[in-house]
């Protein structure tokens, strides 16, 4: 029951995230450029703007908060404990939900402290540096398919039909997922700066720590996705969706099923979350951002779990359909012949919304991971990168390239 | 040195060096706590580190020393029990226990203590030896990044401080054992309460086995860490479950027998290898075995007073210290000058959560302790603890460290 009530209350909080996403996306931009004073709004350059504004303001952020909330409730109920319920708003106390802005607010009253000895200049680039990569990635996650602003109430087959289509998504680069993995690295950054600029041992400790494991697992990370590269043969994300379609037994997760393992397990390690989470080790080096306090160490904490959030974006994206819904087309379900026509606008918030179900279903299992497992030793973790994963990741493109060149020589791909 | 000296200035650039072995590297001085999360703050190690290599450790004990000793010494014999509590204080009626074994032994009353004190002492010892492993088991998960294992041995440790706290009306310092007694007998239905703990309890074991003896990452944390031989650890003195660990199996309640234990069918388990997985095991088994005790324990306690029936060492009940004279006298002389102790020295050694737990005190004929010294067995485990961390990762301090169960309290004293 409680752990249905952790899904749910995300799960309704980004419904209406959805719908007010594709509203302003879909419906009222495109009416405001249908005026002769607004024709500005169809600029390219303010599209883009406002899709990553709206995206990060009204889905990531408000899941990454929400994600404090359930980490601490679902580690509550995981452990026989209530989790937190003393905060409230107005008396309003919803199983402890007010506790994120209570977190906020607490984060940012803190005394800003800085190391006598810290490097001021990168110790302040450090967070900036941590969670501005991750924001960035967002550009590429497709979070819907096209909307038409001139039949949305109308039932359309084909959505590439329509003359002045919106795409849901921010940035359409070819270069799609190589994008991503060029700007995550950049994070790498944000930790191994943290450690050395807060001139303390054992958070250079944390941030050799960090930069060895995120280097190392960058590797597996692209090996992994590789074969869904092959099998789909493209690297835009969007493009992606389209190819795996709205029947599930396309989707990236039938395809290439080991992919998905391997990709999951190594971008978990990118997360820095327990059983990965030797950087931070508490019990052990205490962490990367032993010094920070304050808002500054609440940066590196929202960027993790918008690592999270994203992580789970890109596993619903490239091997669980993104956000297509099982069985509904453009113009809406099919299934064993039989047919459910649906109006455009409706479709598109289902599929939005079913995108963010996916992304919360993968942050709830991540959280099951990490309240579940002990930590690694730094070098089992690289035993397990380098010698376990990543030739399974290499056997796997190997395996994958064979399949594709065979199903291409028999000319029925 | 003086080329390395100048290299370290930065005069001799990088590029310059002929090989990789001139590049000039020296061991990193780190100081791990008191106030790190790994040391319950109560313990400091100076570690030389080679990378992530530990080349030597300086343990250093002592901040939480209390001069439990020298407190003795103005206090009655009767007002050391408080002090003992603070021992061990995971396990506070072991040391109880002790301590009035002790000065039983030098009182020679040893054997007229009544049956049912005896088979209380056990019952109280024996809950609170399950408390101390569940304790420690489960903080060694925690420290491994386990949080969701400690909750649930917490939560089994508590389920047994509540019926101690029943009994004895305090939660963690009980002061429930008197000198040739009890403070009180048992409440009502005590045994049935804590018979029907045990298959939550013994759920609660299965539970952390469950999700630890099979968890790839927690064997490879826990298998062949914190080594010590059978040689190694007889020299240091071990007892206990760490010495048991490593295939002796000296238990003080088998070696010795006391109080009744003697009337009881119970097994020693002993590991093979001596390592962090070893000593775990051997506690879980232990409180396993614990609960077989306190089985056969409910079973054959007899009826009968709970204290010696001696007026110069048990206080007078309360309606005969305010109704009559000879009470109130004997009520005043205990409590303002002390249980009259022949002069004498004496040593008396159980079986405490981490080994034996011996008691030397010497009287002179006074009211008050001479001299009361304890042998913690933490302190003479932790004696070991920079032979067993050197050479090794520093990650592996963690378990090495926890599954020692160094108790602050019972070491620095």
């Amino acid at each position: 029951m409680g752990l249905i009530l952790l899904f749910l209350i995300p799960a309704a909080v980004f419904t209406g995230m959805a719908v007010a996403l594709v509203g302003v996306i879909g419906v009222a931009i495109p009416w405001v450029a249908s005026h002769p004073w607004g024709a500005w709004a169809m600029d390219p350059w303010f599209q883009a703007l406002i899709k990553l504004g709206l995206l990060i303001l009204l889905v990531v952020m408000p899941i990454a908060s929400l994600l404090t909330w359930m980490e601490r409730k679902q580690s509550a109920m995981m452990q026989d404990r209530i989790g937190p319920n003393r905060a409230g708003i107005l008396g309003w106390r919803g199983w402890g939900i007010p506790h994120f802005i209570a977190d906020a607010v607490k984060m940012i009253m803190k005394e800003d402290f800085v190391p006598a000895k810290a490097n001021r200049f990168l110790f302040t680039l450090a967070p900036l540096m941590a969670i501005i990569p991750v924001f960035v990635t967002f550009a590429i996650v497709p979070f819907g398919s096209t909307v038409c602003p001139d039949k949305i109430l109308q039932v359309i087959t084909d959505t590439n039909q329509c003359t002045n289509g919106i795409g849901l998504q921010t940035a359409k680069m070819d270069v799609g997922l190589i994008f991503y993995f060029a700007i995550a690295s950049l994070a790498v950054y944000g930790t191994t700066l943290a450690g050395w600029a807060s001139y303390n041992k054992w958070s250079l400790l944390g941030g050799l720590r960090a930069s060895s494991q995120m280097m190392s697992y960058e590797v597996t990370m692209g090996m992994a996705v590789l074969g869904a590269f092959m099998v789909f043969g493209t690297l835009e994300p969007q493009a992606m969706v389209y190819a795996q379609g709205p029947n599930p037994i396309n989707w990236g997760i039938v395809k290439q099923p080991l992919g998905a393992i391997l990709f999951f397990t190594a971008a978990m390690a990118e997360t820095k979350r327990t059983p990965f989470d030797i950087p931070e080790g508490e019990s052990e080096v205490i962490g990367y951002f032993v010094e920070y306090s304050g808002m500054r160490f609440g940066i590196f904490f929202l960027a993790e779990f918008i690592e999270v959030v994203f992580l789970s974006a890109i596993m619903a994206t490239v091997f669980f359909g993104g956000w297509q819904v099982p069985f509904l087309y453009s113009d809406g379900f099919h299934l064993f012949g039989h047919a459910l026509q649906m109006p455009h606008i409706v479709v598109v918030i289902l599929q939005t919304t079913a995108w963010g179900m996916k992304v919360i279903f993968f942050c709830w299992f991540q959280l099951m991971v990490r309240w579940t497992m002990p930590r690694f030793r730094p070098d089992q973790l690289m035993n397990l990168g380098w010698k376990r994963l990543l030739p399974i990741s290499i056997a796997n493109i190997l395996i994958t390239a064979g399949v594709v060149l065979a199903f291409q020589a028999a000319g029925s791909r | 040195m003086i080329e390395t000296k100048k290299m370290v200035l930065g005069i001799k650039d990088v590029v310059d060096l002929q090989e990789e072995d001139d590049m000039p590297t020296e061991p990193m001085t780190l100081n791990m706590g008191p106030s790190h999360p790994a040391m319950h703050g109560t313990v400091r190690i100076i570690l030389t580190v080679e990378g992530e290599t530990v080349k030597d450790a300086d343990v250093q004990v002592g901040y939480l020393h209390r001069a439990f000793e020298k407190e003795s010494e103005y206090a009655t014999w009767t007002q050391v029990f408080p002090y003992t509590d603070r021992l061990n204080y995971v396990s506070p009626m072991l040391n109880n226990v002790g301590y009035a074994l002790a000065v039983e032994k030098l009182l020679g009353i040893a054997e007229k203590v009544p049956e049912r004190a005896q088979y209380i002492r056990v019952i109280v010892g024996e809950m609170s030896r399950i408390a101390d492993h569940l304790t420690c088991m489960s903080a060694g998960a925690m420290e491994l990044g386990a949080m969701t294992i400690y909750f649930w041995g917490i939560k089994a440790r508590e389920w047994i401080w509540e019926l101690l706290e029943e009994l004895s009306g305090a939660r963690m310092t009980h002061s429930y054992v008197r000198i040739g007694g009890l403070a009180y007998d048992l409440t009502p239905n005590f045994a049935e309460k804590v018979l029907a703990l045990f298959p939550k309890i013994n759920q609660v074991l299965k539970d952390i086995q469950d999700s630890l003896y099979e968890n790839r990452i927690f064997r490879d944390r826990m298998d062949g860490t914190g080594m010590i031989t059978q040689e190694r650890a007889l020299s240091y003195g071990w007892t206990g479950p760490t010495l048991r660990s490593t295939g002796i199996d000296y238990d003080v309640r088998k070696a010795h027998p006391y109080l009744v234990y003697d009337r009881f069918d119970f097994d020693v388990p002993v590991g093979s290898k001596g390592d962090n997985f070893d000593r775990y095991i051997v506690r879980m088994e232990e409180a396993r075995q614990s609960m077989r005790i306190l089985e056969q324990a409910f079973k054959q306690i007899p009826g009968g007073p709970v204290c010696l029936d001696d007026p110069r060492i048990i206080l007078p009940p309360k309606p005969a210290v305010y109704n009559t004279i000879e009470g109130m006298i004997s009520h005043f002389k205990i409590i303002v000058d002390g249980i009259k102790v022949p002069p004498g020295e004496v040593y008396s050694y159980t079986e405490g959560g981490n080994g034996e737990l011996g008691f030397y005190i010497v009287s002179d004929g006074s009211g008050r302790p001479y001299k009361c010294h304890v042998r913690g067995p933490c302190f003479i485990i932790t004696s070991a603890l920079s032979e067993m961390i050197v050479n090794k990762p520093i990650a592996d301090i963690v378990p090495t460290f926890d599954m020692m169960n160094m108790i602050g309290g019972e070491c620095d004293r």
